[in-house]
């Protein structure tokens, strides 16, 4: 992890996507735009993954045809592919929620929705 | 083994559920009974030999050539067998319980597939020794729960329930991730053995904590964090419910794994010992005022639930602060351990129960909210009397279970410091105040004409909550031997961080 431009860029990325999400999540109403956050924050933290494991000049680990040269660290990689599918997952039972509390409430606002205070 | 049955079973529940539903019904409970021996005969097999260590797809934890592990690998001691034990017997329960609690609803199949990855999810979280694995499972118990809160979508609050829950479920788990990302950025592990051996209390270390603490107390419902749980428990069905609560003590068994196992002496334990100590506080206190003027019964039981997690927050918190001290550890730390984890099992025992009555008196009469309710006593004696004791065990009356390890708590706590021990006393009277009072608003008085055709609920939810009172007495009556047989083991293992570490990587020269 040295200090030179280029690599740090990713790293940057990732605080900004983290810190715009959990605004999100904190600041907005619009349900819709809670999942939007949740989602950003997962692209957030899978880009940090990613990035943890790039090693400059390196190539795909794959070992078959691979030339002797430097290669990325796999096993971040294999953490972001697992976690992409947690994350579609989640997505989708969010959204099919949403949709179902909009059936019944005729509102995404988060607001309007909350009938269960105290 | 014990991970895939339910994970299988899952997935040919609702094919077996095509050809016919009672097959069904006896398929899912045959193969949680047949995980629960499994549990049993692995506990026995723990307490005598030690802990146990599968590594998948290999039969040493580290393979030649190599100097740390690089398989996955699940990992068994007294503390996770001790939390297999409360999951298998509480999803057990909640299966036969549902079995008439779910008939009035439309697809079972789903249900019961559910249900049973959300078992897989709790025994991932309980026994795996990997941190990834941990968020893997984290999920999967996740979203498995967050679907079945939602279950019943004809009614308005139960999707807003269930999107609470996984809103606040994928936040901590992403937090999880990122905390899982930080150690692999300085040690290239994930194996919790392995890392604990390498763990340097480094500032990311400190960073990792503070994200890995913050998440499962989200997830646990303690109070700065608590405001999902009472709107999340409240609309699941009451089966799900007393599934919830045991899966919040998978969360609890992640964080302790955590504080005491990866970070263990390496950590500057006093501070973080108060910082749990603080938050259980926070959650006992908070949580009782509130149970105290809710209307809906399972909202006051939710509320009572965030108090009884500050309990085993208080215990293990003060184990934790004299973790590095060797002679208060003799004297009082170990007590408050094991007084904790009693707790804990007691925990999802008697609110267990307390939300099986709640979900019986919905069944019947169709609403939670107290002021409409009266004189159901006469009419459903035998569910009055069951929430009469757990009522009473939760309060920490004698001779139920609630006693006997809220006693421990104090006795330990009040050697640590006097005022964290008059505090848990104060917070026990007012829980009893606030059950008293559910318990006179619904079951006595007369009969009120709306609800003179009330009847007793059905048999297999009837059998569902006397199993369960009938453990929440015996652990109450034998404090001891249970003591003995599972909680010491349990504290035990989790001061013991050598023994994790050996496990996986073999004695250390």
């Amino acid at each position: 992890m040295t200090g030179n431009i280029p690599f740090n860029i990713p790293f940057v990325a990732v605080a900004a996507l983290i810190s715009i999400a959990i605004y999100i999540i904190i600041s907005q109403r619009n349900l819709i735009k809670i999942v939007m956050g949740i989602s950003i924050l997962a692209a957030g933290i899978n880009l940090f993954l990613i990035t943890l494991g790039y090693r400059e000049g390196g190539v795909a680990p794959i070992y078959t045809h691979a030339p002797q040269d430097v290669m990325v660290l796999p096993v971040p990689q294999a953490l972001t592919l697992t976690s992409i599918v947690i994350a579609v997952a989640t997505l989708a039972l969010m959204l099919s929620l949403v949709i179902s509390i909009y059936r019944h409430t005729g509102s995404i606002d988060s607001e309007e929705s909350r009938r269960m205070k105290g | 083994m014990i991970i895939a049955i339910p994970l299988l079973a899952a997935f040919l529940t609702p094919l077996i559920g095509r050809i016919s539903g009672k097959a069904r019904n006896i398929f899912v409970i045959t193969s949680l009974a047949f995980v629960g021996f499994l549990v049993i005969i692995l506990a026995r097999d723990i307490f005598l030999n030690g802990l146990h260590v599968y590594t998948l797809g290999a039969a040493e934890p580290i393979p030649a050539g190599y100097m740390v592990p690089v398989r996955i690998m699940l990992e068994v001691d007294s503390l996770s067998i001790f939390m297999g034990i409360i999951t298998a017997t509480i999803s057990l329960i909640a299966v036969i319980y549902s079995f008439s609690f779910m008939k009035g609803e439309t697809g079972h199949n789903r249900f019961y597939t559910l249900l049973l990855l959300l078992v897989a999810g709790m025994f991932g979280m309980e026994f795996t020794g990997d941190m990834f694995n941990l968020f893997v499972f984290l999920e999967i118990a996740s979203i498995s729960g967050a679907a079945l809160v939602a279950f019943r979508i004809r009614f308005a609050d139960s999707p807003e329930g269930g999107f609470k829950y996984i809103v606040v479920s994928a936040i901590s788990a992403l937090m999880v991730l990122f905390a899982i990302g930080l150690f692999y950025a300085q040690y290239n592990l994930l194996n919790i053995g392995a890392l604990a051996q390498a763990m340097q209390y480094t500032m990311l270390d400190k960073m990792a904590l503070a994200i890995l603490i913050a998440a499962f107390a989200i997830k646990l419902g303690t109070v700065p964090m608590h405001m999902w749980l009472p709107d999340t428990y409240s609309v699941a069905p009451a089966s799900i419910t007393a599934m919830l609560l045991a899966a919040s003590q998978a969360s609890m068994y992640a964080l302790f794994r955590i504080c005491f196992t990866l970070y263990g002496v390496t950590l500057n334990l006093a501070t973080v010992g108060w910082i749990v100590i603080v938050l259980g506080l926070f959650s006992m206190f908070i949580g009782v005022t509130m149970a105290l003027r809710q209307t809906d019964l399972k909202r006051l039981i939710a509320y009572n639930c965030v108090c009884e997690s500050g309990f085993i927050l208080l215990g293990l918190g003060v184990g934790l602060a004299v973790l590095g001290n060797p002679g208060a550890l003799a004297t009082y730390g170990t007590m408050a351990i094991s007084g904790g984890i009693f707790h804990m099992i007691n925990h999802a025992l008697f609110e267990g129960l307390l939300f099986l009555v709640a979900g019986a008196i919905f069944y019947r009469i169709g609403t939670r909210n107290l002021n409409e309710m009266g004189g159901l006593g006469h009419l459903m004696k035998f569910t009055s009397i069951l929430f009469l004791l757990g009522a009473l065990a939760s309060s920490g009356i004698p001779p139920f279970n609630g006693f006997a390890s809220k006693i421990l708590i104090y006795e330990s706590v009040y050697q640590f410091n006097p005022i964290l021990a008059i505090i848990g006393i104060l917070v026990s009277i007012i829980t009893l105040a606030v059950f008293m009072k559910a318990f006179f608003s619904a079951f006595t008085g007369p009969v009120l004409p709306k609800y003179k055709d009330v009847r007793e609920v059905p048999k297999s939810m009837m059998i569902g909550m006397a199993t369960l009172a009938v453990i929440i007495v015996l652990f109450g009556l034998f404090p001891g031997l249970v003591r003995e047989w599972l909680t010491d083991p349990a504290a035990n293992a989790l001061i013991n961080q050598g023994a994790y570490i050996e496990g996986v990587m073999g004695v250390v020269p």
